[in-house]
């Protein structure tokens, strides 16, 4: 167990170092630009042998990174915001391709209006690529969640990439305590990359991406659809490896007070911590109110989230991205979806865009929302609509 | 989380302000303390107003919120104070440290309103005396450590030995000179 | 179309069909019989070539085998018929004629 103290970013490009990449291709944008600054000095003093692409775009280094890794390669990259968006194109590629790459994406506002600061409209745009998301609480999170995704990808049953999400600035760019693991350790953990068919292997020649015609298109949908069920049960299977070697254990989400709590949240992100800890204040002051962290957003955890929200009265769903659909989030979509009309009533507030500072006050603002709600009062929240904003001058 | 500790750096950008704030984290994290260092990023230019904060705690730290009520606050560049408000939520049982060549009671004039502890220290002046150019950075942080007693000098001394003997491995002259620039500053701190 | 011995056909449901479309075994492009497409065809008249094999390298279906520095006759089985061997022929030794239907 090694204690050590570092920002997001660099706990991420350390993860990558000692996962010994074979290959990683990467383009500069804010805040995801220090993960391959540090990689390139790594390369640079001969500390890892991967090879770093420097690429001419985002699309450049997607592009580069499903090439090396249907030839045979482990790759990963790091974007943010536009340049996540610049990859949509190729991010279904590499998916559909079924090509286990890792990424790390640090959310940031996707423009416009021009803004750097942390939401998740780039990671939920690409909600849909079918790539596997794990969001971050802190940087100790994203350094673990990298190393899983590896595996997580790798797996037979799941052969997806893997997108490991973590907030711009507020995880990226903050240097906090972390446990870091031997580099022997990781590589044991993560072990040697074999894929069953490879560009590279002289010994049986392989086709990849061919035309695929209406009459077998939807089939290879149908399984690539299966894959992402099946990697619930991956996902669950290598976070619980990593905990017998870390002793940090990780599910598909994280329940926080929520048994016997009425009034409930539901979040991403570095907003669990900080919410975590008004939680711990109102409990001491005798209110029954939780969180439901999710960290795998794809695939949606609907079990383990139907069985977490059962004994609430009220669910508030946090979405830190503007869905812009006249009904809510995409994270509350996606919750709805799961409770099809039963369980817990369900609100949603957009909150925290383009940097929007989540404060304590903040969270403690919407389970008072809450408690008018279930009393049946003319909420503070100036609305008795489901679909909400935190934080936004009227 | 009554113990934890917060501070929040003003400065201007190009002066390390960022890095003062992570040597610190940096510091805290060795004594065994949990820390957080981040900034506040804005458009990054030379010149611009730029804030960074600092977390220490004796239990993990959760809260990924900016700092609205620091216990402490430490002013990098003194023309600041003309421009930003510096004292904005400063707990009044806490204190300001201000980099400047005048003393406490003409800075305290200057920060109408403030009832807490005013502190002043010539960073400016120990730096160009000791490295021959200026560098704030190592004086405000020995600064910091002494008026918020976060630890022990000896410690922080001992632990900062360390930090720069790894961080300058390559010029260790400047290790001598900035060690000399903390164990000076720390007796140059005005107003306690 | 085989992939690891699994025959890709369109009876083949999810479960069985190859992972994401890839495609073991090289040269499998061979059993696809692009000449079904073809409703022109490419007639070589031998005695005006002088194999100077200007039409080899032009096929798109590279329909045109060279063996030992002749070119050889048509692979009708994948040859579209798209005419540009008769166009860059010097010689007029290829002509198109109507595509027939044969009895068999």
């Amino acid at each position: 167990m090694i204690k050590d103290r570092l920002s997001g970013n660099e706990a991420v490009a350390l993860a990558m170092k000692s996962m010994n990449m074979d290959v990683m291709a990467a383009f500069p944008i804010t805040p995801s630009t220090e993960i391959p600054q540090y990689f390139s000095q790594f390369v640079a003093d001969g500390a890892t042998e991967t090879i770093f692409v420097p690429v001419e775009s985002e699309h450049s280094a997607m592009s580069a990174c499903i090439g090396a890794q249907a030839a045979g390669a482990r790759s990963c990259t790091a974007t943010s915001s536009c340049g996540l968006a610049l990859m949509n194109e190729v991010l279904s590629v590499a998916s559909s391709l079924r090509l286990p790459i890792t990424m790390c994406c640090v959310t940031r506002a996707l423009t416009g209006p021009i803004n750097i600061h942390n939401d998740h409209s780039d990671a939920m745009g690409v909600r849909d690529c079918g790539w596997i998301q794990l969001y971050a609480e802190n940087a100790q999170e994203a350094y673990d969640n990298y190393i899983m995704a590896v595996r997580i990808a790798e797996d037979p049953k799941a052969l997806l990439p893997v997108m490991v999400c973590q907030d711009g600035f507020i995880t990226s760019h903050a240097v906090e305590n972390i446990i870091l693991l031997a580099e022997d350790e990781i590589r044991k953990f993560a072990g040697f990359y074999e894929p069953e068919n490879y560009l590279f292997n002289s010994r049986e020649k392989v086709a990849y991406g061919p035309y695929d015609s209406p009459v077998y298109f939807m089939e290879h949908k149908r399984q690539q659809a299966q894959a992402m069920i099946d990697s619930l049960e991956v996902i669950n299977a290598v976070s619980q490896s990593f905990g017998d070697l870390t002793g940090r254990y990780y599910d598909l989400l994280e329940a926080y007070r929520a048994e016997d709590a009425d009034r409930l949240l539901v979040v991403l992100g570095s907003t669990a911590g900080t919410a975590k800890q008004v939680v711990d204040e109102l409990r001491k002051a005798g209110e029954k109110v939780g969180l439901i962290k999710i960290r795998a957003f794809r695939p949606f955890p609907v079990q383990a989230l139907v069985q977490a929200l059962g004994n609430a009265k009220i669910v508030a769903v946090l979405d830190k991205s503007e869905g812009m659909s006249a009904n809510g989030g995409p994270l509350f979509a996606d919750v709805c979806a799961a409770l099809g009309g039963r369980g817990p009533r369900l609100v949603n507030y957009i909150y925290g865009l383009g940097g929007r500072d989540v404060r304590p006050l903040h969270i403690k603002e919407v389970f008072e929302h809450l408690k008018d709600d279930i009393e049946g009062k003319t909420p503070a929240a100036k609305t008795a609509a489901n679909y909400r904003y935190l934080a936004v001058r009227e | 989380m009554s113990d934890m500790l917060e501070i929040r750096w003003h400065g201007r950008g190009g002066q390390g302000v960022k890095t003062a704030a992570l040597l610190l984290a940096d510091v805290a994290f060795n004594t065994g303390k949990y820390v957080q260092g981040f900034p506040e990023y804005g458009p990054e230019r030379m010149g611009a107003p730029v804030t960074a904060y600092n977390r220490i705690c004796d239990e993990v730290i959760r809260d990924h919120s900016n700092i609205y009520e620091p216990d402490f606050v430490v002013v990098v560049d003194e023309t600041l104070l003309k421009s930003v408000n510096v004292i904005k939520g400063l707990k009044p049982e806490g204190a300001i440290l201000v980099n400047t060549d005048q003393g406490p009671e003409k800075i305290a004039a200057k920060l109408k309103g403030y009832a807490g502890k005013v502190l002043t220290i010539d960073a400016r002046k120990i730096s160009e005396e000791l490295l021959g150019a200026y560098f704030p950075n190592m004086p405000m942080l020995a600064g910091v450590i002494k008026m918020s007693r976060v630890m022990d000098e000896q410690v922080f001394l001992d632990n900062m030995n360390i930090s720069l003997k790894h961080k300058f491995a390559s010029k260790p002259q400047m290790i001598t000179g900035n060690m000399k620039v903390l164990e000076r500053s720390l007796g140059e701190v005005q107003g306690l | 179309m085989k992939h690891k011995n699994v025959e890709i056909n369109e009876k083949i449901g999810w479960r069985d069909i190859s992972v994401a479309g890839h495609i073991t075994g090289g040269g499998t492009s061979k059993e696809f019989h692009t000449g079904d497409w073809r409703n022109l065809r490419p007639v070589l008249v031998l005695e005006k070539c002088k194999q100077c094999l200007l039409c080899a390298p032009v096929c798109p279906d590279s329909s045109i085998a060279v063996t030992r520095g002749k070119r050889q006759e048509f692979d009708y089985d994948h040859c579209k018929g798209c005419g540009i061997c008769a166009r860059v022929c010097p010689f007029d030794a290829i002509y198109m004629e109507k595509e027939v239907v044969s009895d068999d």
